[in-house]
């Protein structure tokens, strides 16, 4: 006797696949870090998608309880290794902010070249990386060209190539150098002037002209690449108002189409930097975007980035006559064990990936009673879970990698 | 809107009980808020039209103690914890420090965590804030939906950013200092 089926629609509804719990990470190359997702998918679906933090945790806001500001400051390079200088300006002007000092005006045009710098290189890692999350290897390679070119740039002027401890309480610890060897690596991209001396300021120049062009091509190679535009316009769909529930900041937030950016709607301290500068600040939606694209995306994300090194790119050029024109010392003396006052203050910063905030109480001694580091990667990995249900596991690096992550700054 | 202006509505909406007759003084004023009341407090100044504080900057927990008694004549605080909240409204673009006072120690027993209600409903994001507050500063946030340690392993004893933390000589096995 063979079997008989009633309705066959009923054996097509009983195959079912079993909820699988997957660790993705921490070793996991497309993390960015020792991130741990645990995910709870229905085959190839992920329905619940759990960050797990903390495997970096260094303790450096207990350690800033132990310590004065100025010996605190290496300790913010660790935090965004990527764009350690920006972590430096954050907590400098957090400190001069408690303290009421006032900056020379050199040194303010000299934070804001050296500060969108440190973007750029910043912004350059965030598309190099997020191109191998999505399986492509050749913009990685371009972009660690362009910021190496930075690196070296950032070495003449401090010694150092990662974590610089460069711009201090008060300004900067050295001033610009007049004349630098052509680094060798620019020299052989531009294909002149090797071993020349040059001055300092026309070295950028020369960098940042031979960038400009460079850009266009990532354009080519990523953002306006069909498959990169499958994998990313319409995926990982952040609205404003979760962005904005989720404290999310910096290109998150603007490529969820919420117009803020610190440096024109900041705390005046921050803001008087930024007086006198023309510059734009991106949001989505664009007018220029794909057809797949919606607003709040991968794809947003990811472009916000990409104008946003134009950006940069305008502020250094009008940051470098600003500082030949400006008189006065790059820096502000201050004490290694000047008291701080018995007051608090809370200072935001627009950092690369977002808003770094420093909270610090000062209680009339050398080392603060209470150093907080708020960081920005920390509300923006938060909203994994929210923006990772229903979508395919090989979706989940693509998601993640837009975010744009540093663990050194979320677990600090 | 001022600090004033904002204490002005707060105190027309909640009264004196709630948020303190008037700011505190400081680079950064603030404006005290009583624990009970911190959800609803948070609830208006989101919602409230002329407030709009949408954004939730900061939620980080203080501990004012003095454990050297040399330094206790000059440090000027009662012991006590704090949990100071930092908000922008993004869309009137004006900032607000708000604080909540509470003992170290729920009833003064050591190794009470002191309580205070989440607001992890108002800001989604401080869902994650407060479970950092609770690991590293020991603050039972009430109502929170998942109050587990972030930063720190499951098993951790102690709250490392209370002054009066005695550092582990070992964990599992390895030496510490």
């Amino acid at each position: 006797m063979s079997l008989q089926i009633e309705d066959p629609r009923i054996v097509e509804f009983d195959v079912q696949t079993d909820e699988m719990l997957v660790n993705m990470g921490p070793q996991h190359p497309s993390t960015h870090g020792v991130l741990r997702l645990l995910l709870r998918t229905d085959g190839e679906i992920v329905h619940e998608c759990t960050p797990h933090i903390g495997y970096l945790h260094r303790c450096a806001e207990k350690i800033g309880e132990n310590l004065s500001p100025p010996q605190y400051i290496p300790y913010t390079d660790r935090m965004d290794y990527l764009a350690a200088m920006n972590m430096n300006l954050g907590f400098a002007l957090a400190i001069e902010k408690l303290i009421g000092m006032e900056v020379p005006e050199k040194a303010v045009h000299l934070r804001v070249l050296i500060a969108e710098m440190g973007r750029i290189a910043s912004h350059l890692v965030g598309m190099g990386t997020y191109g191998l999350d999505l399986g492509t290897f050749s913009p990685f390679l371009y972009a660690f060209r362009e910021r190496e070119i930075i690196l070296d740039l950032f070495e003449e002027t401090c010694g150092a190539r990662l974590t610089y401890s460069y711009l201090t309480i008060g300004g900067a610890t050295h001033d610009l150098p007049d004349e630098i060897e052509m680094p060798d690596g620019l020299a052989a991209l531009i294909g002149k002037h090797k071993g020349e001396r040059l001055p300092f300021l026309e070295v950028i120049e020369i960098f940042l002209q031979w960038l400009e062009l460079r850009i266009k091509e990532y354009h080519t190679l990523l953002t306006r690449n069909m498959i990169f535009i499958s994998r990313t316009a319409g995926m990982g769909i952040l609205t404003p108002e979760m962005a904005v529930s989720y404290g999310c900041t910096g290109p998150v937030l603007r490529g969820s189409g919420v117009d803020f950016d610190l440096r024109r709607d900041g705390e005046s301290i921050y803001t008087r930097m930024y007086e006198g500068y023309d510059f734009d600040i991106p949001v989505a939606p664009f007018k220029d975007a794909p057809r797949e694209v919606a607003l709040g995306d991968n794809w947003c994300r990811f472009y916000v980035r990409m104008l946003e090194v134009v950006q940069a790119i305008r502020l250094v050029r009008q940051a470098i006559p600003k500082y030949k024109a400006a008189k006065g010392s790059y820096r502000e003396p201050f004490k290694m064990n000047a008291k701080l006052p018995k007051d608090e203050v809370y200072l935001e910063t627009e950092a690369p990936r977002g808003q770094m905030g420093f909270y610090v109480v000062g209680n009339g001694e050398g080392n603060p009673l209470r150093l907080r580091a708020k960081s920005s990667c920390f509300c923006n990995v938060s909203v994994t879970d929210q923006i990772c249900q229903g979508v395919p596991l090989a979706d989940i690096p693509a998601i993640v990698g837009s975010l744009d992550i540093v663990m050194g700054e979320i677990d600090r | 809107m001022d600090i004033q202006g904002i204490h002005a509505v707060l105190l027309e909406r909640f009264g004196e009980a709630v948020v303190g007759s008037q700011p505190f003084k400081a680079i950064d004023p603030w404006i005290q808020v009583a624990a009970a009341s911190i959800v609803e407090v948070g609830t208006f100044l989101r919602d409230d039209s002329r407030l709009l504080f949408n954004h939730l900057n900061d939620l980080c927990g203080v501990d004012y103690l003095e454990t050297d008694p040399k330094k206790q004549a000059k440090f000027g605080h009662e012991p006590h914890v704090e949990v100071v909240y930092h908000l922008t409204s993004l869309k009137l673009r004006h900032l607000l420090k708000i604080k909540v006072l509470v003992p170290r120690w729920k009833d003064d027993v050591a190794g009470q965590l002191p309580v205070v209600p989440s607001v992890s409903d108002v800001w989604s994001i401080a869902n994650w804030h407060e479970r950092e507050a609770y690991d590293l500063m020991g603050i039972d946030f009430s109502g929170h939906p998942n109050l587990r340690r972030i930063l720190c392993p499951e098993d951790w004893v102690g709250h490392p950013l209370r002054k009066d933390y005695d550092f582990p000589l070992e964990y599992h096995g390895v030496r510490g200092h």
